[in-house]
């Protein structure tokens, strides 16, 4: 068993009071899909649908402007209070809502931006006011709308729109559900791709949280995390290539740790610069560890990381002290238990 | 067999989601509902109602071919009648739970090879399965949930599905329906939620599910150029299943050959004693399961001969065991393990971690 505590004091006392503010705010639940059609808003309307069989206040906050018959009929089986035509803009009655104050509130769209001069400036800011007024809220978005993937979206589209939502907003949803359907294209596929990945980030963080809450010290290698451990000395170019490559592929982090050593000679510790800069170029995070046994500092960095492999170079040290202690990279193996090892050829660099 | 000799091969579709009672079965017949509509000539080939009414109310209108009666040790067991689908010849046909395993006697022993068939024939199919039945992922399911899923299907065969489509949803409303008995019936519903159904184990399965699909989406529209050679050392040892499936899942994301070897000292798998021959058959054909180039070579330093061929067929990583302490000493494949990473300081080798295993 892992004996290092994965219980970080401060995120846990975050965790509680937010579990705390929930039990008083409305729950926030968000159907997530790639391109407008998949069927979101069926799917949202459907689920109204089915609260109110089991006997909860639903109405209807806002509905979008396209529609199809299978929407149509779903609308028709609920109460809704229509937005409001301001300055152009579909807004949503929020005073009415207030009012009426059902136990959830249907809003299709979150991406959406009031008239200047509104309270509000986007609509997710007053879903957070229906929120803190005890309602909850079911609502839809593109995976386009969010903003922090505006450069990836634009990539691919070409198109930046001008209403965003943060991702903070969404992970902090009690719910997230992702609607899939098959893409035609190759550029809708890719959108696709990025929403299920959205969608897991989103659901990895409300597993660590989980699990932190409930002191579950377990690491099922769900999301895949790469460890590069270089030494001034090694060969580090090509294994943060591949560790780069690696991390592309498994659509994961990539981190490079160094364990401090002493007096570095100004050789070594250019070479280790240079090797913690290519690092960084390559979108790696860069670790700087102490402690006197290195492979330990390692393996214990790893652990508290969540790291499901490890990239290091083949040790070609086998003098009197390695005899005592051990090869370093066999003795990383017999600790890694649970990690994935993989070890890289090393030129002779002495 | 089929009235459609020259029909073009079946499109197939998987609804995949991570646990019994997600709506993927509903989705399906929902879609199937709308080829009707559209014309399309659509049959439920097999539906498994499980007792669900809403399911159930979805199969309206649609056609049912009839199930097969086999029987088994006395007792009577209904599966899919797939010659009974072929003579109906379909446009499209509805297969409920793709992993299913048919009942000794059957033609084929796996649902999934009765769907090849359906296929071959020119039917499209719809079908759907869990994540817990990727056969890659079993180890990493057992780890999660604590039980070992016998009834997998091999990554290769859902390779070849044209789409896997997502049937998401959240694990509090899954644990909910399971609670309102939607799912299950309640002595069945209260030992589901100790073990699959434990809301960590439902969380973590979901990400990997969303991790899946998007691996399923990408490798459609982007195959990754690689010239990664991946080499499995395959020995008697139980936890080589384990090694085969993470290096056929690190092969598939890195878009790279896949080989398994197994060395021995006469050349020969024959001549080993009873067990161990067992043992090493049983990974081979494992392996070769999971679409695996196998290949046996004759040496008396396993290590030794291991390098050489990794050397002469240009492997770019070696997947070996962890050395596993034993009473006296380490095992076998543990000093072929320190063996290997002596002689080939020149090549990239990998020491899988034991995922059967807590840390």
């Amino acid at each position: 068993m892992d004996k290092d505590p994965k219980r970080d004091p401060e995120r846990l006392l975050q965790q509680i009071q937010r579990e705390e503010a929930r039990q008083k705010r409305g729950r926030l639940k968000v159907f997530l899909g790639y391109a407008s059609g998949v069927g979101k808003s069926a799917k949202m309307l459907d689920e109204g649908r089915r609260r109110r069989q089991r006997g909860e206040d639903v109405v209807v906050g806002a509905i979008q402007p396209k529609s199809t018959p299978e929407i149509d009929r779903l609308l028709a089986t609920h109460e809704i209070i229509p937005t409001l035509k301001t300055a152009g803009r579909d807004v949503i009655d929020i005073k009415r809502i207030l009012q009426r104050h059902p136990k959830v509130v249907l809003i299709d769209g979150l991406a959406y931006d009031n008239p200047p001069g509104s309270h509000h400036a986007h609509r997710w800011q007053e879903i957070e006011e229906l929120l803190k007024a005890n309602i909850s809220v079911v609502t839809s978005i593109n995976l386009q709308y969010i903003g922090e993937m505006q450069d990836e979206v634009a990539a691919i589209t070409g198109k930046r729109p001008a209403e965003t939502v943060p991702l903070a907003f969404l992970k902090r949803a009690n719910d997230i559900e992702i609607v899939d359907a098959p893409a035609a294209e190759e550029q809708s596929s890719r959108l696709r791709e990025m929403a299920l990945l959205v969608a897991a980030e989103v659901v990895e963080s409300e597993l660590r949280d989980y699990l932190t809450a409930h002191h579950i010290e377990e690491n099922w290698g769900i999301q895949e995390r790469i460890l590069v451990g270089i030494t001034p000395r090694s060969d580090a170019r090509p294994i943060l290539e591949s560790g780069k490559r690696n991390a592309d592929r498994f659509h994961c982090d990539l981190l490079v740790a160094y364990v401090k050593q002493k007096e570095l000679s100004p050789v070594d510790d250019a070479a280790l610069h240079r090797n913690l800069e290519i690092a960084r170029e390559f979108g790696a995070t860069t670790h700087v560890l102490e402690g006197t046994d290195p492979v330990r500092v390692l393996i214990d960095f790893a652990r508290k990381q969540n790291i499901t492999q490890i990239f290091i170079g083949h040790s070609h040290r086998h003098g009197w002290w390695h005899r005592l202690r051990g090869n370093p990279v066999d003795r990383l193996i017999e600790l890694a238990n649970g990690i994935d090892v993989r070890v890289f050829p090393q030129r002779l660099m002495t | 067999m089929s009235h459609h000799p020259t029909r073009e091969r079946g499109k197939l579709k998987v609804f995949l989601s991570y646990a019994a009672g997600a709506g993927k079965t509903y989705q399906m017949l929902e879609e199937a509902q709308n080829l009707k509509k559209r014309n399309v000539d659509v049959v439920i080939g097999y539906f498994e109602p499980h007792g669900r009414k809403d399911t159930i109310a979805k199969t309206e209108g649609l056609e049912i071919v009839r199930r097969k009666t086999m029987e088994y040790r006395g007792s009577k067991f209904e599966e899919m009648d797939v010659d009974a689908i072929l003579r109906r010849s379909p446009a499209v046909c509805i297969v409920d739970e793709f992993a299913h395993t048919n009942v000794p006697g059957s033609e084929r022993t796996k649902r999934w090879e009765d769907v090849m068939t359906l296929l071959d024939a020119g039917i499209d199919v719809q079908t759907t399965m869990n994540l817990q039945h990727i056969e890659s992922l079993n180890d990493q399911i057992r780890q999660i949930t604590g039980v070992q899923v016998r009834e997998t299907v091999p990554d290769w065969v859902i390779k070849q599905a044209d789409e896997v489509v997502m049937v998401d949803v959240t694990p509090e409303a899954l644990i909910n329906r399971l609670k309102r008995g939607v799912v299950y019936e309640s002595a069945k519903a209260a030992q589901a939620l100790e073990n699959f159904f434990r809301e960590q184990s439902l969380v973590a399965l979901r990400e990997l599910t969303l991790r899946q699909a998007a691996h399923e989406v990408e490798v459609r529209h982007e195959i990754p150029r690689t010239n990664d050679r991946l080499l499995i050392h395959i020995t008697d040892e139980p936890r080589t299943a384990m090694l085969i499936r993470r290096g056929r899942r690190v092969a598939d994301y890195l878009g790279a050959e896949c080989f398994a070897v197994y060395v021995s000292d006469t050349g020969d798998v024959a001549s080993l004693p009873d067990s161990e021959r067992e043992s090493v058959e049983r990974h081979l054909n494992f392996a070769r399961n999971l679409r695996i180039e196998t290949l046996i070579l004759h040496g008396q330093n396993a290590a030794a001969t291991l390098v050489d061929f990794a050397r002469r067929e240009r492997i770019t990583q070696i997947f070996l065991l962890r050395p596993e302490k034993k009473r006296l000493g380490v095992s076998r494949s543990g000093v072929i393990t320190s063996q290997i990473l002596r002689l080939a300081p020149d090549m990239q080798v990998t020491i899988v971690a034991d995922r059967t295993a807590k840390p």
